[in-house]
């Protein structure tokens, strides 16, 4: 069975149709991503999940729960790390995650036994009775995903974990993240990171205009999508480099400034780089499978 | 019971700030009730047969409770939805927006109901109010709080920023405080006026406490229970309607 398993989701605002017809399906214990541009109906389709929200058509099943009729249910064995923290102010870390654990009606003796481990797991130890807005932004984070887990979720929604975050907050945060799924959680994150995605998630949907555009592991997207290998070329005289490159390389875009050159061998093009052009050679990476199926327009 | 779970949430807070809480919301009501209860009260010997304190005490205990409950449904209620997104957080458990509003209805009846109640314990201290009867304002000011919460909490799931509420209060609270024979005698009004009044739940209010501060049951004491619970029940309806309008977007 699967943890989650969605089919033919639509959900339209007006005229405007966020989500059209996702399908979706997550094992149990697999780390999915859920990737897209600003706008690609990341955050409905998770809030769909959830039941927040009601779908205009399809069928979601959230830990074998029929949503939303039985949302309720399902998310008492589900946590969630929103895009922007909500945690609750007028409380100290700790009452936050004591606060927290009643809505689930955990009783406070038995978050009790919790809180070291859940403050342990979120670096917090020692900063019990700290107030929220004393803490860094990488340290609310975590205290967010330690709240999400007080009820012990089967499965954890989360919707761009990392942004915002400077990178040893980032690796810190993935760290975790590594570590729930090696107890077996279930973890659905949305994310425009591709590094976070290539190094976390199992298997990753791409997401574009409410439409699920390519699935896969990360390295299937790449072998899938790109050509192995990467050249970027900018500086002066680049445009009469481009000329010679379309002989050299098997495929050849120019973007803005930059020249980007991809094939199975860039040798023969990277020989050919002289004088005041700069350069970049690199392995193909899921950013590239991202920008070449999207697109490099700007979304606002 | 799950709503139970959000009235503690906010109970927990107020404890935690219980003196600022708490001398924001029974000082000012008492201030005014000592001030001008026993400063108009030098002027008039007697209005409808109690002191003019006592007679104004009545108004005081519900106009007080109708501002309390107000600004927690309205100005706390709506930090808590809009600004802090401490709903959005609740809502990620297995409550609904249904429960929230519940829990908040509550709360603010019940935050509510402690300054009702408190003025009438000075008011008993200071014996303007002898008779065991004043023992059933208790739960009227419970009612009058559970009253004005539904509506302020329709006009903060309604709400699209603070300003909103100053229509409510401006345009509503201050002429009802007015009209509802808090200061001195409704039926003083022209009739049109007291038509209005009738229609308004502080003015059911204030009928049923200022005869049970002057030691007798009131005159339709069912009639003026019925409006307020009327009140009560179309307030939570409507704010759990609206609710979940605003949170289904």
């Amino acid at each position: 069975m699967s943890a989650l398993a969605v089919r033919g989701l639509r959900k339209s605002y007006g005229t405007a149709e966020v989500v059209g017809g996702v399908d979706l399906e997550v094992a149990p214990g697999e780390c999915f991503g859920l990737l897209g541009p600003n706008g690609a109906g990341k955050t409905t389709t998770l809030k769909l999940c959830l039941g927040l929200i009601e779908p205009d058509a399809g069928a979601i099943e959230l830990l074998g729960e029929p949503v939303p009729r039985r949302a309720r249910e399902a998310r008492r064995r589900v946590g969630v790390v929103p895009q922007f923290d909500n945690l609750d102010p007028d409380f100290s870390v700790e009452e936050n995650l004591i606060v927290y654990g009643r809505y689930f009606g955990i009783a406070p003796q038995d978050i009790a036994g919790r809180i070291p481990q859940l403050l342990d797991f979120a670096g917090l130890v020692g900063r019990e009775d700290a107030k929220i807005m004393t803490l860094s932004g990488g340290m609310k984070r975590r205290l967010t995903l330690a709240r999400a887990l007080v009820n012990d979720p089967q499965l954890v929604f989360m919707d761009e974990p990392t942004t915002g975050l400077d990178p040893q907050a980032r690796h810190l945060i993935w760290e975790r993240l590594r570590r729930l799924t090696q107890e077996g959680k279930t973890l659905v994150l949305t994310t425009h990171f591709m590094e976070e995605a290539e190094r976390l998630c199992h298997r990753l949907a791409i997401m574009d205009r409410g439409r699920v555009i390519a699935e896969g592991s990360p390295r299937a997207l790449i072998a899938e999508h790109i050509e192995p290998q990467v050249l970027e070329v900018h500086g002066p005289g680049y445009e009469s480099w481009m000329e010679r490159a379309h002989t050299l390389a098997p495929r050849v875009e120019r973007v803005g400034d930059t020249v980007y050159c991809y094939g199975e061998d860039i040798e023969p093009a990277l020989k050919t780089v002289s004088g005041e052009l700069s350069y970049l050679h690199r392995a193909a990476s899921l950013e590239d499978v991202f920008l070449k199926l999207t697109g490099r327009d700007l979304r606002d | 019971m799950r709503w139970f779970s959000v009235w503690r949430r906010n109970f927990l807070v107020w404890r935690k700030l219980i003196a600022a809480a708490v001398l924001s919301n029974l000082a000012d009501p008492l201030i005014m009730l000592f001030g001008l209860g026993y400063g108009l009260g030098a002027l008039l010997p007697s209005v409808e047969g109690m002191s003019y304190i006592a007679f104004f005490a009545a108004g005081q205990l519900c106009t007080a409770t109708m501002f309390t409950a107000s600004f927690e449904s309205m100005f706390s209620g709506f930090a808590r939805m809009q600004g802090q997104k401490t709903w959005d957080a609740i809502l990620y458990a297995p409550l609904t927006i249904d429960d929230i509003v519940a829990g908040e209805i509550v709360w603010a009846a019940s935050k509510a109901w402690l300054t009702g109640s408190t003025i009438l314990g000075v008011a008993a201290v200071f014996g303007l109010a002898t008779s065991p009867w004043v023992l059933l304002a208790l739960p009227a000011a419970f009612l009058v709080g559970l009253a004005f919460s539904g509506l302020g909490l329709v006009m903060c799931v309604l709400a699209r920023g603070w300003d909103f509420f100053s229509y409510y209060m401006t345009l509503v609270m201050t002429p009802m405080m007015m009209i509802s024979g808090v200061f001195f005698p409704a039926d003083q009004l022209p009739a049109p006026l007291v038509a209005i009044a009738k229609a308004l739940p502080l003015y059911h209010g204030v009928q049923i406490v200022r005869p049970l501060i002057a030691g007798a049951p009131p005159a339709d004491l069912w009639l003026h229970v019925a409006v307020l619970l009327a009140y009560a029940a179309a307030g939570y309806a409507a704010a759990i309607h609206f609710a979940r309008r605003r949170f289904a977007s």
